[in-house]
């Protein structure tokens, strides 16, 4: 019985994805389990290639919209995962943006929630979304002052250091070498 | 005072800015929200009794009503409501909560704070009555304890109000809370709960470290 429900959700996957194939241009897709899958789109397409999957293919659930600063390339990539709970199937959009430029297409109009996650974004990685709802207040920090905190490039040792006050005498031991001395003699 | 943190104009909110007002008569006033709407008295320090037997009296008594503000800040806000079960039964200390600052004397800060939560914190403070004492829960609030390199935690209370317990741990179970209370008991009976005092003594010093992080300030200096 579970192998069948398996075999089936793969085929049903892989209909949808050749469904995205013929229409999008998927430079990448990663097959992480029998019920998620990531692809690569580019940037222009993304919300395009959203919008479809929700009107047409059932992927009505959207679980989460997040970001990974990959310095080294100077790029951005943001992360939307949708679900598809009729099929109990995953399907997460990836799209690289520049790390320069970091600004992206609203998809609040598709979810109400998102706007949230593009505040959050702005703020942490200084992604902006224009036109999406109040993205330029505070969502966490108050009075930020300094570049995104979660851009790769910002020290966040240095800066606590700086800011709040250590309590000198502190003492840090490096984990691996701490385990080694005192766990595996 | 002097306004140092140049960021607080930056992030001085559109309802706090100096501005002009037309009166009823017509008359233009000129209206500056943080000075004119809030009280600027400094905090006064109130000395000790010169009697020592009314002074120890009165101490015995603020130790056994300790009030505690229902305030939770970072993790350890969990490990309050069991202190009041009857596992635990802080009640037989003569410890209760009371859910506003007015009517609050003892503040836990129960775990780490970020900068957010520091402002709210110093406002609950400094609306509290005094004699008041300050608890000060878990690693994060002595020296930042696993959030020490974080952009947005700060590493030891003790620069922004005074504090007169520590506990140690991470978490401290509602046992080690339960020993601070007994350790803030002997400290107040003995005299040394003199945390609103040093707070009123040194309080340009609290005063210029609060406003070196919290940029976003938009509130009168002292918080009646």
């Amino acid at each position: 019985m579970e192998k069948k429900n398996k075999s089936s959700i793969v085929n049903i996957k892989s209909s949808i994805i050749d469904d995205i194939k013929s229409r999008f241009e998927i430079t990448d897709i990663v097959h992480r389990r029998d019920n998620m899958t990531f692809v690569t789109c580019e940037k222009q397409k993304t919300i395009a290639l959203i919008t479809h999957m929700k009107t047409n293919l059932g992927f009505k659930h959207f679980v989460l919209l997040t970001a990974v600063d990959w310095i080294e390339d100077g790029k951005f990539q943001l992360t939307y995962i949708l679900n598809n709970p009729k099929q109990k199937l995953d399907i997460a959009v990836r799209t690289m943006i520049s790390r320069e430029e970091a600004t992206m297409e609203t998809a609040h109009k598709l979810w109400k929630q998102i706007a949230t996650y593009q505040r959050e974004l702005k703020e942490m990685f200084g992604i902006d979304f224009p036109g999406s709802p109040r993205v330029d207040e505070n969502f966490i920090l108050e009075g930020w002052n300094d570049i995104p905190p979660y851009r790769r490039d910002f020290d966040t040792k240095v800066y606590a250091e700086e800011t709040f006050f250590p309590r000198p005498g502190r003492k840090t031991n490096d984990p691996a070498e701490y385990m080694k001395k005192n766990l595996h003699k | 005072m002097t306004n140092e943190n140049k960021n607080h104009e930056k992030f001085l909110h559109e309802e706090n800015k100096i501005r002009e007002v037309k009166a009823p008569d017509g008359s233009i006033i000129k209206v500056d929200p943080l000075n004119d709407y809030f009280l600027d008295d400094r905090p006064e320090i109130k000395k000790p009794k010169t009697n020592k037997i009314v002074e120890k009296f009165l101490n015995w008594s603020r130790a056994e009503s300790l009030w505690v503000l229902g305030f939770g800040t970072g993790c350890g806000s969990i490990e309050i409501p069991p202190l009041m079960t009857p596992r635990f039964d802080a009640f037989r200390f003569g410890v209760a909560m009371r859910p506003t600052p007015r009517q609050s004397n003892v503040f836990i800060i129960s775990g780490y704070l970020a900068v957010k939560t520091l402002k709210r914190v110093i406002r609950s403070y400094e609306q509290m009555q005094g004699p008041k004492y300050v608890l000060a829960l878990g690693s994060c609030t002595i020296n930042g304890g696993m959030y020490w390199d974080s952009y947005n935690t700060i590493n030891r209370l003790d620069h922004f109000i005074p504090v007169d317990v520590y506990v140690a741990g991470c978490m401290p179970r509602p046992e080690a809370l339960l020993a601070g209370f007994m350790k803030l008991k002997e400290r107040i009976k003995a005299g040394r709960g003199e945390g609103a005092n040093e707070y009123a003594e040194k309080f340009d010093w609290y005063k210029a470290n609060q406003k070196k992080i919290i940029n976003d300030w938009n509130m009168p200096d002292y918080n009646w």
